[in-house]
């Protein structure tokens, strides 16, 4: 087995008295999905939270590309090559769709072509017919898309990618697994927090369901789909 | 009055409006980024006027004509971009998290140390500049003379507000500039280094401010009180601009030095009065400033006092405290019964601040409006009302409580920063008043001859009189904090759409929190008036806002004896160390930095901190 891009041990976080994260391990490898699903409040925002450095955490080790990222600043982070799209989009309302790109544009990658706005406009075509449009003209699909697409921008290795499909609507949610897919196309590993299990089982390669803040099961997806009584335990479904 | 004169009065509008624009633009631009009012912004314009005042004429020296001129215009302004980094780098990076009100303290702080700091290095006198090469005859228009450089300085603003823009919309440091201002950790999260971010827009910020500074110097001296007569006129136009609002500014300054030109033809004496009046206007329409935007972080102004039931054990200590401090005559000599006299004033002015900060979460940066206007009403009393003590006394409390009224109804519309400039723009009005009406208030010299009656006239009966009044308000403002009516204020601090979503009105407790505090405060004044013999306008200006501010933040925020024991360890400390040193400012500034620094609790805090640890 290779060694992980993104290797998580033994991860705890806190907000103010109250623990969230209990231990928490998963690992990502190059290229793949992994889909990290659980309830409402079960923990899954914080771990791509703490991951980032954006909540204080603890861990044994935490490493992205064989980088410890315990301590970093999260711009650090971030310059490793990981990428998060945050749960609520947090799109820079005030700013153009090219100027929300512009934020997140970094230096490419030796041996890959870089992301331009160009070819993310071809990834989210609904994205190219706006460019000059602020960030608070945009519905929340389109919103959801530039968050991606301005993510993109900073070529990263891997994407934490938080609840992509809440709260838009079905025909983008598809166009969302579709651009999903073509990102993995391009050697993007994608950690996928996600609620909606129907559209998570459909486009990840690996599952981790997360329970009161500890990992239940972590394995391939199609284990876990033959597996009913977790499903029915953890998920209802 | 014929045409050339409205056209004269217009440009004349014009260019002062461009000035203030130069001056604010970096402070509404390091508050749009980093959230910080930083009141060393009229310190780095008034380091830019020293700067610029003692270089020009050294590069004219060595080759007279306009390129050195300019050329030192422009080093002046490098230099104080470069005294911005440094400010950020050591100081505002620590703070970026802190409630506002610490923020300000710790920036007035700075304000302080740059105070004795330009003394030390420039000297005491003001330094007048050279005139720009070039521009010295003055150009004839409509057949009156108007004075060149003054164009110049019309077309300044512009230009400056052109280069901003550039800078802030076509170029990569400024798309980032304006994402950082909206949401800052997804900047980072997307790999941008905040840090390096901040630290170019206090560059830019106190460029702008030396700018400002530099360009003034051919028309007025450099002097040493430029500094807060040009932070609150900042305040004034980032304010009405709206607060973040770089074309906001602009138009704030356009319409502020027009309504300066025209407002000094229709009100010659009180042209502040008008200024006063536009930001009135324009908060009751527009609540964020003609730009601005709702602020949608508002809990970092939310320190205070928590509730916790009132122990026996305090009812004996108050009591026996009160019976200490009423035998004090019996022991005490004259020097030490007027240091302790004037504790008490002190500690019933920051105990009517505490009300509306530490309760209201209403972080007032003007309460000396309300001390100096009841030292003003008591002294108007005794100067024109021929009262005796007793009669002028009552007028105190009651002329800093119309006041507060009046000012009160304006800023409860308001919330956290906007709150605490625009009482500190009132306050300045009021010292501006004071300070102008010489027929009533006597100017700069204020009113002499505000002696007690009589039989109060020994020391001891004073200071007794005083306790009496003192510590029964406090007493009284005691009960208030643990009435519903405070439990209300605090409800409302803590979380105001709570506390409407359970019927409260917040504006209507805050405007009589308000008109409580300012009618304390006012008594405090009116005793203040009548322990030193005299009132002047110092009493209604920063420093003495800022000295409540220390009180409060000496003894503690959180607690209701807090600004007792700061009042007292403050006097005191001001009363021994003061007459020693050149470098008092500096000490008490350096000291608040520190205080805001490492010892946020305040003593009291600390104290209690200790005990429940």
């Amino acid at each position: 087995m290779t060694t992980p891009l993104l290797d998580v041990a033994k991860l705890s976080a806190s907000y103010g008295r109250a623990q969230v994260l209990f231990d928490l391990s998963l690992q990502l490898h190059k290229g793949e999905v992994l889909a990290l699903v659980g309830r409402n409040g079960a923990g899954k925002t914080t771990t791509l939270k703490a991951i980032m450095g954006l909540v204080s955490a603890r861990a044994e080790r935490l490493t992205f590309s064989g980088f410890s990222l315990i301590g970093l600043p999260t711009y650090r982070i971030a310059r490793l090559g990981l990428g998060y799209v945050p749960e609520d989009r947090r799109i820079f309302t005030d700013l153009t769709i090219e100027e929300n790109l512009e934020v997140g544009r970094r230096a490419g990658r030796p041996g890959r072509s870089p992301w331009t706005p160009e070819r993310l406009f071809k990834l989210f075509p609904n994205l190219a017919g706006m460019k000059g449009r602020r960030g608070n003209e945009m519905s929340g699909g389109e919103q959801q898309m530039l968050s991606i697409a301005r993510t993109l921008m900073g070529n990263p290795d891997a994407i934490l990618l938080d609840e992509p499909s809440e709260g838009i609507a079905p025909v983008i949610v598809e166009m969302m697994a579709e651009a999903i897919c073509a990102m993995k196309a391009e050697g993007v590993a994608i950690l996928l927090s996600e609620q909606n299990w129907a559209f998570a089982a459909g486009i990840s390669d690996k599952a981790c369901v997360i329970e009161r803040g500890a990992i239940r099961f972590q394995g391939p997806m199609a284990d876990f789909l033959a597996n009913h009584a977790l499903r029915a335990e953890t998920l209802g479904v | 009055m014929d045409l050339s004169f409205l056209v004269i009065q217009a440009l004349n509008g014009l260019s002062s409006a461009s000035s203030l624009f130069i001056a604010a633009c970096g402070l509404t631009l390091v508050f749009g980024v980093t959230r910080i009012v930083n009141f060393a912004h009229g310190s780095l314009y008034m380091i830019g006027a020293y700067t610029a005042a003692t270089l020009v004429p050294n590069l004219l020296e060595w080759s007279y004509g306009p390129v050195p001129f300019w050329l030192g215009i422009l080093i002046s302004a490098l230099i104080v971009g470069l005294l911005g980094v440094v400010m950020e780098v050591l100081l505002l990076r620590r703070i970026y998290g802190a409630p506002e009100l610490f923020q300000l303290l710790a920036t007035f702080g700075v304000v302080l140390v740059v105070q004795d700091l330009v003394v030390q290095i420039f000297g005491p006198q003001d330094i007048l500049g050279p005139r720009a090469p070039g521009l010295r005859a003055p150009v004839e228009i409509l057949g009156r003379r108007f004075p060149s450089y003054e164009l110049v300085l019309i077309a300044a603003g512009p230009l400056v507000l052109g280069f901003v823009w550039f800078i802030l919309k076509r170029t990569r440091f400024g798309v980032l500039v304006r994402a950082a201002t909206q949401d800052r950790e997804m900047v980072a999260a997307l790999g941008v280094n905040q840090a390096l971010l901040f630290t170019g827009t206090l560059f830019l910020g106190a460029f702008l401010a030396g700018l400002g500074g530099a360009l003034q110097v051919p028309r007025v001296a450099a002097n040493n009180g430029m500094d807060l007569s040009i932070i609150a006129e900042c305040f004034v136009v980032t304010v009405v601009g709206g607060m973040g609002s770089v074309p906001g500014a602009f138009l704030a300054a356009l319409i502020i030095g027009q309504l300066q030109a025209f407002g000094i033809l229709l009100f010659p004496k009180i042209t502040l009065v008008v200024v006063f009046l536009l930001m009135a206007i324009t908060l009751a329409i527009r609540p964020n400033g003609l730009f601005g935007r709702p602020e949608h972080f508002s809990g970092a102004h939310a320190i205070g006092i928590a509730s916790h039931a009132p122990g026996r054990f305090n009812a004996i200590a108050v009591s026996a405290l009160l019976v200490v401090l009423a035998a004090l005559p019996l022991v005490a000599d004259e020097y030490f019964l007027k240091v302790a006299t004037e504790i008490l004033i002190l500690a019933l002015f920051a105990f009517s601040l505490q009300l509306l900060i530490g309760v209201g979460g209403l972080v007032s940066f003007g309460h000396a409006a309300f001390f100096g206007l009841g030292a003003y009403g008591a002294a108007l009393g005794v100067k024109w009302l021929g009262a005796s003590m007793e009669g002028a006394l009552p007028l105190a409390p009651l002329l800093a409580a119309l006041g507060a009224m009046a000012v009160g109804a304006l800023v409860v519309r308001l919330s956290g920063i906007y709150l605490a400039m625009m009482t500190l723009a009132a306050a300045q009005i009021l010292y501006a008043v004071a300070f102008q009406w010489v027929e009533v208030t006597g100017g700069d010299n204020g009113l002499v001859g505000i002696w007690p009656s009589t039989w109060a006239a020994p020391r001891s009966v004073y200071y007794l009189v005083t306790l009496a009044l003192t510590a029964g308000t406090m007493l009284l403002l005691k009960r208030i904090i643990d009435a519903p009516f405070g439990y209300a204020l605090r409800a409302m601090r803590d979380s105001q759409a709570r506390a409407e979503a359970i019927g409260l009105e917040p504006r209507t407790h805050r405007w009589l929190a308000f008109t409580l505090a300012g009618a304390a405060a006012g008594l405090a004044g009116g005793l203040y008036a009548f322990s030193r013999g005299s009132v002047d306008p110092t009493l209604l200006g920063i420093p003495t806002s800022v000295d409540a501010l220390t009180m409060l933040l000496l003894g503690g925020i959180q607690t209701i004896t807090g600004p007792i024991a700061g009042a007292a360890v403050l006097h005191t400390l001001r009363d021994q160390i003061m007459p020693l040193t050149a470098f008092w400012r500096l000490f008490l500034g350096l000291s608040i930095i520190g205080m805001v620094l490492i010892f946020p609790r305040g003593l009291i805090g600390t104290l209690r901190y200790w005990r429940q640890a």
